[in-house]
């Protein structure tokens, strides 16, 4: 297997990408928001780049620290009826489904 | 009973330390006297009223993580490790405040505002387990639980003087625990000293089939195999963690604490954590990746907060920017930005490869150690309001506890001295995986010649 390097090159976020991380994720940002989530961003990728000091091609990626493999269980129902222990807390509900604003006009 | 109605006394007074979000007081009393006309002693933990930190899930009893989007959430099932707390006969006196999905140093992230540490006024009580720590050393609850993901047992253990222990990962179950980052979270027992630490973890560790990353090893009773002889233990000291600007008086401390080790009858060993360094960086991709993976299922869909929004993306997009606070949205920034297409490799793949080498420096050292023992933070407890302005400081209070979670050990804080302010100072001591005994035995009798005393005024009364 052949693996390269990786190096990255901490390239400034700007405010046009944290509109498009803000979308990705989600979350809706105001404009003077977005300045300031820019700003500390740039300061904690400033730091985490400090990992490219490191040669890392050979190394195997630790993904998880438990080293197992998932169990397996039969492919059996163990709860109990549970729908509405699940729709209890739902914010908007109409007989046994959550409601949310209309997707297909 | 005359405990309980000790503790409703003073626990009239939190309000101004804001150590609880949800007083579970009345049913808790309740529950006490019920107890009372059948006692039952044979258990570990027979009657006594505990609050835990408000991000493991508790029945039919408000559970936030401390965040605006779970405000009202009422979880329909129980966590693994309050459930074995129930089982031995311990009663929820109520939901402790947290940095908001446990992410923060300090608690000031929390949607339910700052929590006041006992030791002085407007001094943080260390996070994200603040509203723990706090309320223990304010004798707020007898002992508690918090979560550990970077240091926040550990590091609030160090604030308020008390001790803090995070468990090997896998040792804990993580089912009903409000998630964060899933390959570094682990639930540990905090309280005022080390034997009580190792009752609860007794009671709280457990193989939990809930938990695909539950481990199924012989658990020890860890309680009655405490011992103070660790006569021949050889105990690393970690050349890397002598970090710049770090305070002559963590030096000190640090040193203290080695004579303390050699007077137990330890032996001290010289050892090299090369990619100590590292660790830092390394935590804040990993951590922010996981949670924001994660915290994509608050959505306003099937429980807590919504928006009203005028689509379905509206509606989510309104739900999240209102529901979370800055430093969780923050992190999903970065978590997203770094699992983000083109930017994987570079970021995710990277951190999980500088992880590996973490863990090995680790290993390596096994070779020669039983276990480690470093300062538990690099200052004592700061004022409020002090490093909230500028993430990467509060970032580096995990300094030397971060390592410790990337490599899924277990670690433990005991308190061992004071800065010149007369704030606690606290240190850590790092064992092999599964290994919580030696790291409770050397805890245990370093405590005894500590001999640490928490100097608390009620200034908060």
């Amino acid at each position: 297997m052949v693996v390269c390097d990786i190096i990255f090159y901490h390239m400034t976020i700007d405010l046009k990408t944290v509109k498009h991380i803000s979308k990705l994720a989600r979350i809706s940002l105001e404009e003077k928001k977005a300045e300031k989530l820019a700003d500390d961003m740039n300061s904690i990728f400033e730091f985490i780049e400090k990992l490219n000091e490191l040669k890392t091609e050979n190394i195997e990626p630790l993904t998880s620290i438990a080293e197992t493999t998932l169990r397996f269980r039969e492919d059996k129902i163990t709860s109990d009826n549970i729908r509405e222990k699940i729709l209890k807390n739902s914010p908007e509900k109409n007989d046994d489904f959550f409601v949310v604003p209309k997707v297909v006009e | 009973m005359k405990l309980q109605n000790l503790l409703l006394i003073d626990l009239k007074s939190q309000k101004k330390l804001n150590a609880y979000v949800t007083e579970n007081f009345e049913n808790c009393l309740k529950l006490s006297k019920e107890f009372d006309n059948k006692p039952n002693y044979d258990l570990k933990l027979p009657g006594i009223p505990i609050a835990v930190k408000d991000l493991f899930c508790t029945n039919e009893v408000r559970t936030t993580a401390g965040s605006n989007i779970l405000n009202n959430f009422v979880p329909s099932y129980e966590s693994t490790v309050t459930q074995n707390i129930w089982n031995e006969g311990g009663i929820l006196l109520g939901k402790l405040n947290c940095d908001e999905f446990a992410m923060g140093s300090s608690n000031e992230t929390s949607f339910f505002g700052n929590v006041q540490n006992p030791i002085a006024k407007d001094l943080v009580p260390g996070g994200s387990s603040g509203g723990s720590s706090s309320a223990l050393a304010a004798n707020l609850t007898p002992v508690t639980i918090g979560t550990d993901t970077g240091g926040s047992i550990r590091q609030p253990a160090s604030f308020t003087g008390t001790v803090g222990l995070k468990p090997t990962y896998g040792s804990c179950s993580r089912y009903g625990i409000v998630a964060f980052a899933s390959s570094l979270d682990q639930a540990g027992p905090m309280s005022k000293d080390v034997k009580d630490s190792s009752i609860l973890l007794e009671v709280i560790s457990s193989f939990d089939k809930k938990d695909s990353t539950s481990i199924d090893f012989k658990r020890n009773n860890y309680s009655s195999e405490l011992t103070r002889n660790i006569k021949g233990i050889k105990i690393g000291i970690p050349k890397e963690y002598r970090v710049d600007g770090m305070p002559d008086e963590i030096e000190n401390l640090w040193k203290k604490g080695i004579e303390y080790a050699k007077d137990c009858g330890a032996e001290i060993i010289d050892i090299s954590l090369p990619h100590t360094s590292y660790a830092l960086p390394t935590y804040y991709i990993v951590a922010p990746a996981e949670a924001s993976s994660n915290l994509a299922r608050y959505d306003g869909v099937k429980y807590g907060l919504r928006s009203s929004g005028e689509s379905l993306i509206d509606m989510y997009e309104k739900t999240r920017s209102e529901g979370f606070g800055e430093e969780v949205k923050r992190r999903i920034m970065i978590g997203t930005y770094v699992l983000s297409s083109g930017y994987y490799d570079a970021y995710y793949l990277k951190a999980q490869k500088v992880r590996q080498l973490i863990k090995k420096d680790f290993d390596e050292a096994y070779n020669k150690v039983d276990a480690i023992l470093t300062p538990s933070t690099p200052s004592s407890a700061f004022k409020i309001g002090e490093k909230s302005n500028d993430p990467v400081s509060m970032y580096l209070n995990d300094i030397f506890t971060v390592p410790v979670n990337l490599a899924g050990l277990p670690g433990i804080s005991i308190p061992a001295g004071r800065d010149k302010n007369n704030y606690p100072l606290g240190l850590q001591i790092i064992g092999k995986p599964f290994d919580e005994q030696t790291v409770l035995n050397i805890a245990y009798s370093m405590e005894e010649k500590i001999n640490y005393k928490n100097n608390i005024t009620d200034w908060w009364m």
